[in-house]
Order: C-alpha cells, then sequence, then structure tokens
C-alpha cells in the first residue's frame, strides 16, 4: 500500500519505439496494450451507447413508431452484449494492463505476446457481432441472456456468428485473466507481499481467478447451443429429453459471477482513489481484501436468483434468497470503509474523487435494489419489469462505467503526461451525474407500476415517465462527448503534470515520471 | 527476464489452463447432474424415463387419488392429441390402463415424441409408469390416427396430502430430427 520506494533515477530515456501502424499491431508493451484497449472499450462505449438512444428514441412515446419490434429486440441484445463484453470487461482490461505492472514494480505482464493475442482478437469478435446485423434476417434478437429455446429453435441464421463471437470474446477474457494472474504471482518486485499490493492489484487477481472460473462455462453453454440449433443435440430441447430451464441454470451460473467480475475492479479503483483525495490511509485494508474474497466466493451459490420465477421448489427458492442477501454483508463492509476512509479527511472535489463519490452513493442504490429483488415472494412483481433494469443500470452504468471514469480522470495525468482540463472535467460529471439520473431512477417507478423490459411498445400510463427517461437518456448520451473533448484535449497538451500528480497519492506508479516511460522498472525497485 | 522467472511462469500458465479445460467440462458435467438432481428429488415433475417393474408392487386400498391427463401438442406440431379419459380415480398400488387419442391432422408422415410431466413434482417420484407410448417416439401417417396406451401405478408411500396427481403430456415434432436433417430443428425463425 503506502510503501515507498526510490527508483526514480533509473528511467533514463531509453525509450526507443517503433513507429506506425506496426507499433499497435505487433506490441508487446503493457502500456501500448492497455491504451488500445481503452479506447476500443470507448468506441464499443460509444456504439453501445448509440444503440441504447435508438431504444430510448422508439420508447419516447407509446406506440411503434421508428424501428420494427424485431430490431428493436436485435438493439436490445446487442446493447447488452456490448456493453458487457465490449465496453465494461476490455475497460478493465486495458486499466490492468496500464496499472497492475506499474504498481507491483514489474518491468511488463508476464506473458506479453499472449497479451497482444488476447487484445488482438476483440476487434474481430465484435466486427462479426455488429456485422450479423447487417445480414438477412438480422443478427441476434433474444437479449443478452440467450436463453433457449429463443436462442436455438426460434433464433435466426445469423446465431452461429454470435455463438462464434462469445467464443473469441470468452478467449480473450481467459488469455487476459491468466496474463493478470501469473503477473501478479510472478513479477511483483521484492518486498512487495500479497498484503502490501494495491487494492486494484487485489481486486484485479480476484477478477481473475472468476474470469477463468467462468468464462469456460460460458463457452459451453454456446457450444451446446450450437450444436443443439445445427447439430440436432437436444440439451435445451424438451422434445429430445433436454431441458430449456437447464440453459439458465448453466447461464446464471457463469452470468451472476460475470456481473461481480463487471464491478470488483472497480471496487479497486474507489479503493486507490478516495484515500488520495480524503489524504488518509485507506480504512480497513485487509477487511477489504477478506470482503472480496468472500462477494467472489458467494457469487457462485447465488445464480437462480435470476430465476425465482421458474418454478423452483421453495427450499431452493429460499435458499437462493438468503445466499444472495448474504451477499450485502461483505459489500456494505466495503462501502462503510469507504466512508470511514473521508471521515475527518482534509477531502478536495477534484474530478475523479467526484466520480469516486458518486459511485459509492449510486451503486449502494443499486445494491439495494439488488435486496428488494432477491426478496423472493417480492421478486415475483420485479421480475422483469424495468424495476430489474433499473437495478443492474445503476450497479453497471453508476457503479462500473463510473468507476471506469474515475479511474480514466486520475491517472490520465501519469499517462499523457499532462492535466486534464479539471473545469471540463467537472462539466463532465456533473452532466453525467444529473442526466443519469434522470435516466434510471424513473425506471424504477415504471418497474414497480408494471411495465416490461424489452418490449418496443407500452401502455399509456407510463408515457410520461418514458418521455423523461429518454430525455435523461440522450442527455446522458451526450455528455459522454465531453469525456472524449477532456481526453484529446489531454493528450494534446495541457498543465505539465507532476510525477505524484496527486498531493495524497500513494504507490509506485507515483513514483515514476509523468508521463510514464514506455519502459518502468527494467530494474525492480525495492519495497520497504 | 531470467531464464527461472520464465520457467515458473510457465508451470502456472499450466495449472490455469487445466483449470480454464476443467471449468469447461464442468460446464458439460452441468448437463446429467441437474437431470440426476431433478430425477432424485422430482423437481420439474420429471417422471422416469424407463418401465418401473411390475414386481412387488404394494396395494393401500385405503385411500384413492385422482389422476388427471393432461395433452398438448407443442407449437407447429398439426397433431389432435388428447386423453381419452381426462380423469380417474386409483387407489395407490392400483395398476392401470389408460389411452391417449392422436391424430395426425396434417398431410405428411410425421414423427412425434411425448414428454410427460407430473404436478405437484413433490409427486413426480411416486407415478410409475410400466408401459408408455412416452418411451418411444411415435410415427403416425398422414391422416392417421392412433390410440396410445399408458400402464401406471401409483406408489403406496405417496404422500397422505397429495390427493390429485396431474400428468401432462406435451407432444413434440421431432420428425426432422428422426430424419437426421442436421440443420435446423424446426424452421420458426419466421
Amino acid at each position: 500500500m503506502s510503501t515507498m520506494t526510490d527508483t526514480h533515477d533509473d528511467h533514463d530515456d531509453h525509450d526507443h519505439k517503433p513507429t506506425g501502424i506496426t507499433r499497435w499491431l505487433y506490441t508487446t508493451n503493457h502500456k501500448d496494450i492497455g491504451t488500445m484497449y481503452l479506447w476500443f472499450s470507448f468506441t464499443m462505449f460509444l456504439i453501445g451507447g448509440f444503440m441504447a438512444m435508438i431504444i430510448r428514441a422508439e420508447l419516447y412515446q407509446p406506440g411503434l413508431q421508428i424501428i420494427d419490434p424485431n430490431f428493436f429486440n436485435q438493439m436490445t441484445t446487442v446493447h447488452g452484449l456490448i456493453m458487457v463484453f465490449g465496453a465494461v470487461m476490455p475497460a478493465f482490461v486495458g486499466l490492468a494492463n496500464w496499472l497492475i505492472p506499474m504498481m507491483i514494480g514489474a518491468p511488463d505482464m508476464a506473458l506479453p505476446r499472449m497479451n497482444n493475442w488476447s487484445f488482438w482478437i476483440l476487434p474481430f469478435a465484435f466486427s462479426i457481432l455488429l456485422a450479423s446485423l447487417f445480414m438477412e434476417g438480422g443478427g441476434p434478437n433474444f437479449g443478452w441472456t440467450f436463453y433457449a429455446p429463443l436462442s436455438t429453435t426460434y433464433s435466426n441464421d445469423s446465431t452461429a456468428f454470435f455463438i462464434f463471437s462469445v467464443h473469441i470474446m470468452g478467449m480473450s477474457s481467459i488469455m487476459g485473466a491468466i496474463n493478470v494472474i501469473v503477473t501478479i504471482f510472478n513479477m511483483r518486485a521484492p518486498g512487495m507481499t500479497f498484503m502490501k499490493m494495491p487494492l486494484f492489484v487485489w481486486t484485479w487477481l480476484i477478477t481473475a481467478f472468476l474470469l477463468i472460473a467462468v468464462m469456460p462455462v460460458l463457452a459451453g453453454t454456446v457450444t451446446m447451443m450450437l450444436t443443439d440449433k445445427y447439430f440436432g443435440t437436444s440439451f435445451f430441447d424438451a422434445a429430445g429429453g433436454g431441458d430449456p430451464v437447464m440453459f439458465q441454470h448453466i447461464f446464471w451460473f457463469f452470468g451472476h459471477p460475470e456481473v461481480y467480475i463487471m464491478i470488483l475492479p472497480a471496487f479497486g479503483i474507489v479503493s486507490e482513489i478516495i484515500p488520495t483525495f480524503a489524504r488518509k490511509r485507506l480504512f480497513g485494508y485487509s477487511s477489504m481484501v477478506y470482503a472480496t474474497s468472500s462477494i467472489a466466493l458467494l457469487s457462485f451459490i447465488v445464480w437462480a436468483h435470476h430465476m425465482l420465477t421458474t418454478g423452483m421448489p421453495v427450499a431452493a427458492e429460499l435458499f437462493f434468497m438468503y445466499a444472495t442477501m448474504l451477499i450485502s454483508v461483505p459489500t456494505g463492509v466495503k462501502v462503510f470503509n469507504w466512508v470511514a476512509t473521508m471521515w475527518k479527511g482534509s477531502m478536495t472535489f477534484e474530478t475523479p474523487m467526484l466520480f469516486a463519490l458518486a459511485f459509492v452513493i449510486l451503486f449502494t442504490i443499486g445494491g439495494f435494489s439488488g435486496l428488494m429483488l432477491a426478496i423472493t415472494p417480492a421478486d415475483f412483481q420485479y421480475h422483469d419489469t424495468y424495476f430489474v433494469v433499473a437495478h443492474f443500470h445503476y450497479v453497471l452504468v453508476t457503479g462500473a462505467i463510473f468507476s471506469i471514469m474515475a479511474a480514466a480522470y486520475y491517472w490520465l495525468p501519469k499517462w499523457t503526461g499532462h492535466m486534464y482540463d479539471e473545469k471540463l472535467g467537472k462539466t463532465h460529471f456533473w452532466c453525467s451525474l444529473i442526466s443519469v439520473n434522470v435516466l434510471f431512477f424513473p425506471m424504477h417507478f415504471v418497474g414497480l407500476a408494471g411495465m416490461p423490459r424489452r418490449i418496443p411498445d407500452y401502455a399509456l400510463q407510463f408515457a410520461d415517465f418514458n418521455k423523461i427517461i429518454s430525455i435523461g437518456g440522450f442527455a446522458f448520451g451526450l455528455s459522454q462527448l465531453i469525456f472524449l473533448a477532456v481526453v484529446i484535449k489531454c493528450i494534446r497538451g495541457g498543465e505539465k503534470a507532476t510525477d505524484r500528480v496527486w498531493e495524497g497519492a500513494t504507490g509506485l506508479e507515483w513514483e515514476i515520471p509523468s508521463p510514464a516511460p514506455y519502459h518502468t522498472f527494467s530494474t525492480p525497485p525495492e519495497i520497504k | 527476464m531470467q531464464q527461472s522467472k520464465q520457467v515458473e511462469n510457465s508451470k502456472l500458465v499450466k495449472k490455469l489452463v487445466v483449470i480454464v479445460i476443467g471449468m469447461f467440462g464442468f460446464g458439460f458435467a452441468l448437463v446429467p447432474l441437474y437431470d440426476i438432481l431433478c430425477e432424485v428429488t422430482g423437481l420439474n415433475g420429471k417422471t422416469n424415463t424407463t418401465a418401473a417393474s411390475t414386481e412387488n408392487i404394494r396395494q393401500n386400498k385405503s385411500r384413492t387419488v385422482t389422476v388427471e391427463f393432461l395433452a398438448i401438442t407443442n407449437k407447429n406440431m398439426p397433431w389432435q392429441f388428447k386423453p381419452v379419459e381426462r380423469r380417474i380415480e386409483v387407489y395407490p398400488g392400483e395398476v392401470k390402463l389408460v389411452n391417449f387419442y392422436a391424430m395426425n391432422e396434417s398431410g405428411n408422415d410425421l414423427v412425434g415424441q411425448a414428454v410427460p410431466s407430473v404436478s405437484p413434482g413433490r409427486g413426480a417420484t411416486y407415478f410409475n409408469k410400466i408401459e408408455c407410448f412416452c418411451f418411444n417416439r411415435q410415427p403416425l401417417k398422414a391422416g392417421a390416427e392412433t390410440l396410445m396406451p399408458l400402464t401406471f401405478y401409483i406408489d403406496a408411500d405417496l404422500p397422505e396430502d397429495i390427493n390429485t396427481l396431474t400428468l401432462s403430456y406435451t407432444m413434440y415434432d421431432v420428425t426432422e430430427a428422426v430424419q437426421g436433417e442436421s440443420t435446423q430443428l424446426s424452421q420458426t425463425g419466421e
């Protein structure tokens, strides 16, 4: 954590790097690959966001006006897939690439060539997925959860492309996860014990284990889908002795750990940022580590809370209800630790801190609606309504995405060597904060009133709320262009960043010059 | 990098790859695990897919159980399919024969597969089928009709609080699967 080193002088500039397109194609440098991941994820964020705009435009008024229902279904499906696998996950992998070696004092990732592969197969995966939208019959339209038999018996012919692209995304994630684990296990600088590692590294280590545990299960699921649809097997086909409900069990066995894959690194980021701007050490470091591990372990035994209405026996429903509620204990530990870190700190409110604070509050709201959904009898009302949509967007947009924004602002000066435009950054924050709540908060109400999700039309009484939601959506979408402007401006120039950048920043990455040299820690730093 | 570190790395990578392959296998292992769990507990109303033996059937004439029959055709299955008797009374241990009527209303020869489900699920394991048309695929020529038999008995251990068992059959069209057409099970993409 707050272990200091003196390594500044061994970074003379031997920054010879290849130029042109081949630099990016052939690179094995963790910083280059991290940058590519982050740009890729931002591109996907805009594409997926554009699809959300189409969805919100259609839902601006009741009735069908802009797109036909089949295309609407494709938009909800591909929006979900792009945001989960294209935006959030690659953004975290990008941050891991940039930061983990610098934080543990390693010269690079342990498996640099595999690192190059795991990035470069991603653009192909998403090109395939996006291209399927333009094929005859359209792209995937069965929801990002691709429940059988919607995705097998009733899906269109482009489903094979969907399956293939999910396979590639899975391979990329698995390779990335293996790389992270090997790097953290074998490449730590002398003296960097596990319990001295920054929390971002810890949360990523746990995330990486979740990834290698469940991404293969996802690969298995889509493989079964593939053989069911094209080769006559009947894993999920009742006529052949299979069971469509089993699809949901196997999918959510992957799916629930997956949602923690998208939030644990966010916990790590926030645990880095809040101490810096509160100018205090993180409260309860080891309890944070244990809480993260328990969340990861619990994530394997709660999957069926997504399926409480499928007619499970009461005993199973109670088990999954209590197990799910148990997760709020370690999560609560984390939230209280963040609050305790800020308690009596000398806080300042730069953009990264604002995003981190918004994360703590809004993620907690998402957590509470999650608790509500976990209550089995209540879930029968909430299931498949906009209440669920509100819940997971609070944890994923104001949770995961806000933490990624916070991380970008926090480390941008270290990456580019320039301070970003604070005024513009704060504008981005306030626009995002207000619009995101206008966008997602009313969804709670329409959900409780019974508006079903994934339907292109709705009953008239939901019209006013949907108009408000759509306006919030457009505003939130546009606000993200400010972020793009901030990043471009910061890369081009700006006030020179100091090595430490933030007054209260601690950790190895702040010991090296800004911008971070192409090669860092060629000789490992000594951790005292 | 030093040689030793590379050796260490590749050792760890191998271990992690084993986990990955293991978890891929585990995904498939969930399929039989799921079936076993359903069979053991009778969850999901799954009944035995093989014939029960007729030996040692214990009888309990002190109570009767209502058995209701439902017959449903899956979407796109152009058969008429219904039980001859909708509901009967039996005592536990009584071996009973009932018939289901099916008629192929389409102009094509079709093969059907009936999939049973018992409700309440808790009673599923007490429903023993000695002979059932659902054990086999049922071919039916275009326009033909048939009676399909089911012989069953209710286990004497059926819990006291279950007085009605509902047996539901869903008839699926498996013609294409039988013909081995591997492309698509049904042409319903739209």
